[in-house]
């Protein structure tokens, strides 16, 4: 795959209560993204497994972008403390693999941050984009993303 | 229980690559509540392979499975048509069930791919701590149920050392000064008087001396 059709393939999982909210706020207020995450929502960061994150690489993801309430301002208390220290522990276990550890990357975001969320995806599209397709993505070409109709 | 911890990748895919279908086998006991080698843990270090393998170039299927007890023939029978499916084993259990499953299925390589590090307990969340060394010999009764020989960087059967330091050990001054403990223990209990008395040098021999340790209980001989 030539580096200028890349496409990145990023999973985002986005709290309920915060960043799939901002997502959606976003949405409402036309803010531009890039087209190329996937969101999943997640009742709370704090659900999200290490093997989650695994299997998502494994399965050829480019890049996972987990995005929670800031801190301070989990709806459970503590979910998104607990989801950070996950993706710190799994950043480390991909350097372990061989894949770049900023293929991962955890933020906070409020409800409110419509813009704040799209400057992330943004940026971690971008970062995901200059390290270039996960070498665990196998769909090459024809996985080139269609654009939003 | 048992406390373990998983060997770093690149650890295991070495010790796997010759290999090109392989079973890692999980444990559900001991490794399962710290963590190590529980199903969860199988899928994690099983992905894990097959991406750095992937990576490397290295020609690897593995397959996941996880049984109840690794030390037990009974639990152990349960894995045999995964184990004969594959060329290798790596056994996420403790070192008694890595030996177990490879006594059992003694025509196939069984690696471990664990750590196991010591017997021990949940102190809280994440964090686990050795209690006890399995000297052969118990001291406990004598020392207010704190163990000099596991918690005593010095081992001392008659401490303390004199070089703790507000209560921490000297050797290790983030371990609080397990002669300490057993002070404040005995006060508790009102048996400081123990410490009088001077406990005389101990059996290692039940210890590790002579090859493996066995129990034999004729009455539950059959």
């Amino acid at each position: 795959m030539k580096q200028d059709e890349f496409e990145p393939q990023v999973l985002a999982f986005c709290c309920h209560y915060c960043a799939y909210a901002a997502a959606d706020l976003a949405g409402t207020m036309r803010i531009q993204y890039p087209p190329n995450v996937r969101i999943i929502r997640t009742p709370c960061t704090g659900r999200l497994e290490t093997e989650f994150f695994i299997k998502a690489f494994e399965n050829g993801a480019d890049g996972v972008f987990v995005a929670g309430c800031l801190e301070g301002g989990c709806h459970f208390t503590s979910g998104n403390l607990y989801a950070r220290r996950r993706t710190e522990y799994m950043r480390e276990m991909l350097e372990e693999l061989g894949l770049e550890k900023e293929r991962l990357r955890m933020v906070n975001v409020s409800a409110a941050g419509g813009h704040l969320l799209a400057d992330h995806i943004t940026d971690m599209v971008e970062t995901v984009r200059k390290l270039g397709p996960s070498p665990l993505n196998t769909n090459g070409c024809e996985n080139k993303l269609e654009t939003a109709s | 229980m048992i406390v373990a911890e998983r060997k770093r990748i690149p650890e295991l895919l070495n010790i796997v690559r010759a290999h090109k279908k392989v079973l890692v086998l999980g444990c559900g006991t001991c490794v399962t509540v710290c963590l190590a080698g529980g199903e969860r843990e199988v899928s994690i270090i099983s992905s894990a392979l097959r991406i750095a393998s992937r990576l490397q170039g290295v020609d690897l299927t593995v397959e996941e499975l996880t049984i109840e007890r690794q030390c037990d023939n009974v639990f152990i029978e349960q894995a045999a048509e995964a184990v004969e499916r594959n060329d290798a084993v790596l056994s996420l259990g403790c070192g008694a069930g890595v030996q177990a499953i490879a006594e059992r299925y003694h025509n196939k390589p069984v690696y471990a791919g664990l750590d196991t590090t010591f017997i021990g307990i949940l102190e809280e969340q994440g964090i686990w701590t050795e209690k006890c060394a399995a000297c052969g010999a118990c001291v406990l009764h004598e020392y207010g149920g704190v163990c000099p020989v596991t918690r005593c960087a010095k081992r001392m059967l008659n401490g303390p050392c004199g070089g703790s330091r507000e209560d921490r050990c000297e050797v290790r001054p983030e371990l609080p000064c397990a002669w300490q403990l057993i002070y404040t223990r005995l006060k508790e209990i009102g048996q400081v008087d123990r410490l009088r008395r001077v406990t005389p040098p101990k059996n290692w021999r039940r210890s590790l001396d002579g090859g493996q340790r066995l129990i034999v209980r004729q009455d539950h001989r059959i």
